[in-house]
């Protein structure tokens, strides 16, 4: 069985980490499996947790009063689920629904921020690190607020 | 008159509804001549009394007995082609434009497709997997803006169940049911794991989505000048004449609607007015 330390040492967001650093991020992990169909967590919970995905997908969920609910994004290997952990006041903004067997490092985000005030360079990597993954979402986002698909204007094709 | 500007008669040999508001219309010719095309040209598809549109051909260019149209019907002219029945007639003219490009042997190609972007480049996906051994990977990234809006579902999922097809679909928004993947296209291109050295993209779609997706696949590093696009603009003549279709110096009708990135993105960056 693979040591957190190693799933940590292989995840994407963490690639070219000093070893110190992945040290003290290992700490806080842990290994997690999440079922189909169960939930990683839910809009408004403490953002205490987030995940590097290993394998498995999983669905970003909004629930509106009278609609059905919604998935605005999915997540696959490779990805992070959840930076709520990073932001005040630390609350998750969406469900996170697994779409299948999900295997994850899981981390305590509290545990995190606490070794991020003590060592301000474990910080300002994960912040940095953070910060891409934000931007990304972000402009995700802002390309699908475009709703290109709905363009009227088919004349080719 | 010049054989390019007189409509040769078709006879609608079936329908079949892919989405809410877009339909494929298998058409013969009655004179029996196949409609020999190369992927990526179009033809004007006239509905008599109505008026002419540009469609894309969406068939298999090894059968070309049966010529294969997917429209969307969104204004007076599609409308018409889109009500049109088994036995309903149509005028057809061409093939016209510039096809995409044969890909140099051993090349990956990467198909990207946005919405109704599948359309015109099927016919060159038909021809990667009929000359499949000359090619590396065969890659088609497909984004839509919900599961039911996607074309050729059977397809996909025949497309699917290949080895030697990677096929990645991805929508804007999804309901709980849908059990794939919600994002944008140019997401699917950095999952792709491409060898930017061996890959040629040809891509359709909105045009924000090209650009997006372009800008993805050269941020891998794929040189501009092996990523083809396909364009939508307002052909009327479909010869070259009218100039509705200019764009910049070209005439997308007959420079195009297959375009090198090179040739056309500083155009793309003009607003329109």
């Amino acid at each position: 069985m693979r040591t957190i330390a190693e799933l940590v040492s292989e995840a994407e967001i963490f690639a070219g980490m000093r070893d110190e650093h992945l040290e003290l991020i290992a700490g806080c992990g842990r290994n997690e499996v999440i079922r189909d169909g169960e939930y990683a967590f839910h809009q408004g919970d403490p953002a205490d947790t987030f995940f590097a995905i290993r394998t498995g997908m999983v669905a970003l969920e909004i629930a509106a009063p009278a609609r059905p609910r919604l998935v605005i994004e999915t997540l696959e290997p490779g990805d992070v689920l959840g930076w709520s952990w990073l932001v005040p006041p630390y609350r998750v903004r969406f469900d996170a629904r697994a779409v299948g067997t999900v295997h994850a490092v899981a981390f305590d985000g509290a545990c995190l921020r606490g070794k991020c005030e003590t060592d301000s360079e474990l910080g300002y990597e994960l912040y940095r690190r953070f910060a891409v993954v934000i931007t990304e979402r972000l402009q995700a986002t802002r390309m699908r607020l475009l709703d290109v698909y709905g363009d009227p204007v088919a004349t080719v094709g | 008159m010049s054989a390019s500007l007189a409509p040769t008669p078709f006879r609608v040999d079936s329908t079949r509804r892919e989405t809410e508001d877009t339909w494929t219309l298998d058409l013969v010719a009655e004179g029996g001549e196949p409609l020999r095309f190369e992927p990526g040209q179009f033809t004007m598809l006239y509905a008599f009394g109505v008026g002419e549109v540009p469609i894309s051909v969406s068939g298999d260019p090894a059968r070309p007995q049966t010529l294969v149209h997917t429209v969307r019907a969104v204004g007076a002219v599609t409308r018409a082609v889109c009500a049109a029945g088994a036995g309903d007639r149509l005028g057809v003219r061409g093939p016209f434009g510039r096809a995409w490009p044969r890909p140099a042997a051993g090349t990956d190609v990467v198909f990207v497709a946005g919405g109704l972007g599948l359309a015109p480049l099927r016919p060159a996906i038909y021809a990667a997997l009929e000359d499949r051994e000359r090619h590396g990977r065969v890659i088609v990234l497909y984004g839509g803006r919900a599961p039911e809006q996607l074309l050729y579902r059977e397809q996909l999922d025949a497309w699917r169940e290949r080895d030697d097809l990677e096929l990645a679909v991805t929508v804007d928004a999804a309901g709980e049911g849908w059990r794939g993947r919600v994002g944008v296209v140019p997401g699917l291109l950095e999952r792709a794991q491409l060898d930017p050295q061996r890959s040629v993209v040809l891509a359709c779609g909105p045009e924000v989505m090209m650009r997006f997706s372009v800008d993805a696949a050269v941020a891998l590093g794929i040189d501009p000048g092996r990523v083809f696009v396909s364009l939508e603009r307002n052909m009327r003549c479909a010869v070259g004449h009218c100039g509705h279709c200019q764009l910049g110096g070209s005439f997308v009708c007959r420079d195009g609607p297959v375009f090198a990135w090179p040739e056309i993105a500083p155009q793309l960056r003009v607003a329109e007015r």
